[in-house]
């Protein structure tokens, strides 16, 4: 009997703190979510639209999940350094020039990055700011 | 019960005249005025208001041929100040105007001309490489090249947009986000900050409006 109280506190606990962890995270994710759609606002939305729409073919839209997925781990430096290359989204061809964003923390960079990529279609969950550092500190 | 039947006759009075006021609105007129007498037919003395008018204007397009206000004499046309390499309020301006011309684009009453700032880098190809990508094809819209001097007069002597380089700003230069209305007889009607939605809404009402006043 007394095994079997042990046990069950011990699973218990177990559960609470995934439980808690999982909250924790849901938290940071909303926390990203609402800061980024206000640096999102004032430093994207006018190429990228409202909605990640794009603006014809001088800006392309963030709607690309396959893109954005594929192209992950460098998605911070896109955004920090901008991006001078042909880039094609969804089958179409995109040449003009992203600026860089040498204003933006990298904290910044974290928020809007999450943002974009749970918006405009997109699921692709957290990620933490240290992660998105890391990326930062080797941009090509 | 009278009390009733009056104020019911006083809110109907009330409505009649406001909507009666609205179908003769008037769009305003900016800038400079100045009075000026005149004799008509009957030879009798009469003052009028003189407003301010664009003057004759001659630049290339962006298909590199000269266009000048013949272009757009005799239409309602909407003038704005940009530059292709702008990274800050140009894109919204223009995807904000986008949806203007949109809405006008088989009017043949109707056009629209958007001015390049940066002399250096911004020639005609440059242009309609940029028109194009937003876009935008045939004469509808015209997006004009000119040298710094006669683009910068025009824009703050006559259409009242301050522009001007500046090597702080993030792109090199500075301007006013202005959508500018102008009437057939080349009178400023309107100015709409074209990076805010709610004035463009303005101004896709307006359109209509200062149409109308030449209807009668
Ligand atoms: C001046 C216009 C402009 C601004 C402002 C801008 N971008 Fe871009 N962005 C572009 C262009 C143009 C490209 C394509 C670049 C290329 O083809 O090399 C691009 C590409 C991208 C891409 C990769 C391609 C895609 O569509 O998924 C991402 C992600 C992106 N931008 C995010 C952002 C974020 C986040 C911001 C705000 C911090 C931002 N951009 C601000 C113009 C802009």
């Amino acid at each position: 009997m007394r095994k079997y109280i042990i046990h069950s506190i011990f699973l218990f606990s177990v559960i609470a703190i995934i439980v808690s962890c999982q909250n924790q995270e849901t938290i940071d994710l909303q926390n990203y979510m609402s800061n980024g759609k206000d640096i999102y606002k004032a430093k994207c939305q006018n190429c990228h639209g409202e909605n990640g729409e794009g603006l014809g073919q001088l800006a392309p839209p963030l709607t690309d999940s396959v893109f954005l997925i594929a192209n992950k781990n460098r998605l911070a430096c896109i955004i920090k350094n901008g991006v001078n290359e042909t880039l094609v989204i969804h089958g179409k061809e995109y040449r003009e020039k992203m600026p860089a964003f040498p204003e933006l923390a990298d904290i910044d960079v974290a928020q809007v990055m999450v943002y974009v990529t749970n918006s405009f279609g997109n699921k692709q969950g957290f990620v933490p700011y240290n992660q998105v550092s890391t990326q930062l500190q080797n941009c090509k | 019960m009278n009390k009733i039947i009056s104020s019911i006759a006083i809110c109907m009075l009330s409505i009649t005249i406001l909507s009666s006021c609205q179908q003769d609105k008037k769009l305003p007129f900016y800038g400079e005025r100045h009075a000026e007498t005149k004799r008509d037919t009957a030879g009798i003395e009469k003052i009028d208001t003189v407003y301010q008018t664009i003057p004759n204007w001659s630049f290339l397009n962006q298909d590199s041929v000269v266009t000048t206000n013949k272009s757009t004499d005799g239409k309602v046309y909407v003038a704005d100040f940009f530059f292709t390499s702008c990274t800050t309020i140009c894109p919204t301006m223009h995807r904000n105007l986008m949806t203007v011309y949109n809405e006008f684009k088989t009017n043949p009453d109707v056009m629209f001309v958007s001015h390049t700032i940066d002399f250096k880098y911004d020639r005609p190809y440059v242009l309609k490489k940029y028109a194009q990508k937003l876009g935008v094809d045939g004469p509808k819209w015209q997006f004009l090249y000119g040298s710094k001097d006669s683009v910068y007069t025009l824009a703050e002597k006559n259409y009242l947009v301050a522009v001007g380089e500046d090597s702080t700003a993030k792109d090199g230069y500075i301007h006013q986000g202005y959508l500018v209305l102008i009437d057939k007889d080349r009178r400023i009607r309107g100015a709409y900050d074209g990076t805010k939605e709610d004035q463009v809404e303005q101004l896709k009402k307006d359109i209509p409006v200062l149409l109308a006043e030449y209807k009668k």
